[in-house]
C-alpha cells in the first residue's frame, strides 16, 4: 500500500522534473550555456550513483540535520531522492527523443516563424514523447520496483522515534566514498558516449538550425 | 529591390559553398537557380530565410539587412516562405492544423479565421478534402502541394521553392509545379532551386547558373538555356542533356 503512495506522488513529479531537465538540456540559446553545464552536471550525478544510496543519503541525511515533524520524515525524503534521481534518468529518455526529430523539422517550424520554444511545445516534443514511450514505460516499471527501497526506510523511522537515533549519529563516510567512486566511473563513460553520438550526428545529419 | 544579397559567403567546415555570391532579384520575380549538386542552390535559399547563419557579406530584404547578427529572425521569417525537398510536414498534425499552427500562433489570428485560411487555399489547390488527413495518409505529391499551401498562408512577400520537385516520382512532379504554376504572376516574389530545367525556363524570368558559390552566369532563360556565354555553364547543360 505504501509502495502504491510513493510510485503515485512521485511519478507526476519524476516526468515533470525529467521533462524540464530534458528540455533545458536540449536549448539553443547560447545565454542558457551555464544551465546547460548545470544540468549535465546533475544528470551525471544522480545517474552515476545507485539509487539506494541516494534514498540513504537524502532520506536519513536530510531529516539527520534536526528538522521538525513532519518534515523529519525519512519516507519523504526517501521520495524526493528517488524523484531527483529518477527524475535525471528519464530526462535522457526525453532528451534522447528531443534528439529524433529530425532537424528538417526544426527548420520547418522556424521557417514559419515559430520561435525556439514554441517549435519545442508544438512540434518537437509531441513527436518525441511519443517516441519514447516505451523507454519510458520501462523506466517506470523499474521505479515501482525501487520504490520498495524507500518503504524498506520507513520502519526505521518507527525506531528513530522509539529513541534510537542511530541515524542521526550514522557514519556516512563510507556511503559518500562509495558515491564518489561511482561516480568517477560513471562520468566519464557518459561524457565518452556523448562525444560519440555527437559525432556520428556531425557526419549524419543536416546542419543544424539556429 | 526586393532582396539583395551581397557578397555572401558561407562555408561548412573547411567546404566552401558560397563565395562572395552577389544577386539582386526585383519584387514579383521569378529566379531559378540551376547547377550540379552542391553549387549551393539549397544554401544560398536558406540563407536567405535566416535558416543558416551566414559568414561573411549581406542579405537585404527591401533595403533592410536582415542578416545583422542577434537580430530576431522570427518576424523575417514571416515574410519569406520556404518550401523543401522533403516537405517537411509536421507528421503529428492534421492537415488543418500544419497550415493553421503559425497562422495561431505566430500570426495570432483566431482560430476559425486561421481555418478559414486553411480552407480556402486547400480548395484553391483542389486539397480541401484532405483537410482532415494526416501527412502520411497523403501522396508525395499531395504533401507537396499541403507544404506550399502551409507556406502561402503566412502570406509572404517572398516564396523560396528549395528542389520542391526533387523527391517525387515522376507522375507527381506536374501536380506541384501546376501549383507554382498558378503562383507566377500573383505578384509573389518566387527563388526557386531546381533540377527541371524544362519548368526553369518555363517559368522564370531570370535563370541563374550557380557554379563554385557564385552566380557564373544568368540571363533570360530562353537566352541562357539557347546561347550560354560561360564554358560551366555550356558543359553543366549538355551533362543534364538539355
Amino acid at each position: 500500500m505504501l509502495d502504491i503512495k510513493i510510485f503515485t506522488w512521485s511519478t507526476p513529479a519524476i516526468i515533470a522534473l525529467a521533462l524540464l531537465l530534458a528540455i533545458a538540456r536540449s536549448s539553443r540559446n547560447p545565454a542558457l550555456f551555464p544551465v546547460r553545464i548545470f544540468v549535465i552536471a546533475y544528470i551525471d550525478i544522480m545517474r552515476g550513483v545507485p539509487v539506494i544510496l541516494w534514498i540513504y543519503l537524502i532520506g536519513f541525511g536530510v531529516p539527520g540535520v534536526g528538522l521538525e515533524r513532519p518534515f523529519n520524515s525519512p519516507l519523504l525524503w526517501g521520495s524526493v531522492a528517488l524523484v531527483l534521481t529518477y527524475g535525471a534518468y528519464i530526462a535522457e529518455v526525453f532528451r534522447a527523443g528531443i534528439d529524433s526529430v529530425h532537424e528538417s523539422q526544426r527548420a520547418a517550424s522556424r521557417s514559419l516563424g515559430l520561435s525556439n520554444t514554441q517549435t519545442m511545445r508544438f512540434v518537437i516534443l509531441p513527436q518525441a514523447i511519443r517516441r519514447v514511450v516505451p523507454p519510458l514505460m520501462n523506466d517506470l516499471v523499474s521505479l515501482q520496483k525501487d520504490v520498495a527501497l524507500v518503504s524498506l526506510i520507513g520502519p526505521i523511522e518507527i525506531l528513530r522515534q522509539a529513541g534510537i537515533d542511530k541515524a542521526k549519529f550514522a557514519n556516512f563516510t563510507p556511503y559518500v566514498a562509495a558515491a564518489i567512486i561511482f561516480l568517477l566511473i560513471t562520468i566519464p563513460l557518459t561524457r565518452t558516449t556523448d562525444y560519440l553520438l555527437a559525432r556520428e550526428r556531425r557526419r549524419t545529419s543536416a546542419t543544424r538550425v539556429r | 529591390m526586393k532582396l539583395e544579397l551581397r557578397q555572401v559567403t558561407k562555408s561548412f567546415g573547411s567546404r566552401n559553398v558560397l563565395s562572395g555570391l552577389d544577386l539582386q532579384v526585383h519584387a514579383g520575380e521569378v529566379v531559378s537557380f540551376i547547377g550540379s549538386s552542391g553549387s549551393g542552390k539549397t544554401t544560398l535559399l536558406r540563407c536567405v530565410n535566416l535558416l543558416e547563419p551566414i559568414d561573411d557579406g549581406a542579405v537585404l530584404l527591401d533595403g533592410d539587412e536582415i542578416s545583422k547578427i542577434g537580430r530576431d529572425p522570427n518576424p523575417i521569417r514571416r515574410r519569406i516562405g520556404i518550401v523543401f525537398q522533403s516537405f517537411n510536414l509536421f507528421p503529428h498534425m492534421s492537415v488543418q492544423r500544419n497550415i493553421t499552427l503559425a497562422l495561431t500562433q505566430v500570426l495570432g489570428k483566431p482560430a476559425d479565421e486561421a481555418h478559414q485560411i486553411a480552407k480556402s487555399l486547400l480548395n484553391r489547390f483542389g486539397l480541401v478534402e484532405k483537410i482532415d488527413s494526416y501527412p502520411d495518409q497523403l501522396s508525395g505529391g499531395q504533401q507537396q502541394r499541403v507544404a506550399i499551401v502551409r507556406a502561402l498562408a503566412m502570406n509572404p512577400e517572398v516564396l523560396l521553392l528549395d528542389e520542391i520537385t526533387s523527391a517525387l516520382d515522376p507522375e507527381l512532379v506536374g501536380e506541384v509545379l501546376d501549383v507554382v504554376r498558378e503562383l507566377k504572376g500573383s505578384g509573389i516574389t518566387m527563388l526557386i532551386a531546381t533540377h527541371e530545367m524544362n519548368f526553369a525556363q518555363e517559368i522564370s524570368d531570370r535563370v541563374c547558373f550557380l557554379d563554385g558559390g557564385r552566380v557564373a552566369e544568368q540571363g533570360h532563360p530562353k537566352q541562357l538555356f539557347s546561347s550560354p556565354n560561360d564554358e560551366r555553364t555550356r558543359q553543366f547543360l549538355r551533362r543534364v542533356n538539355f
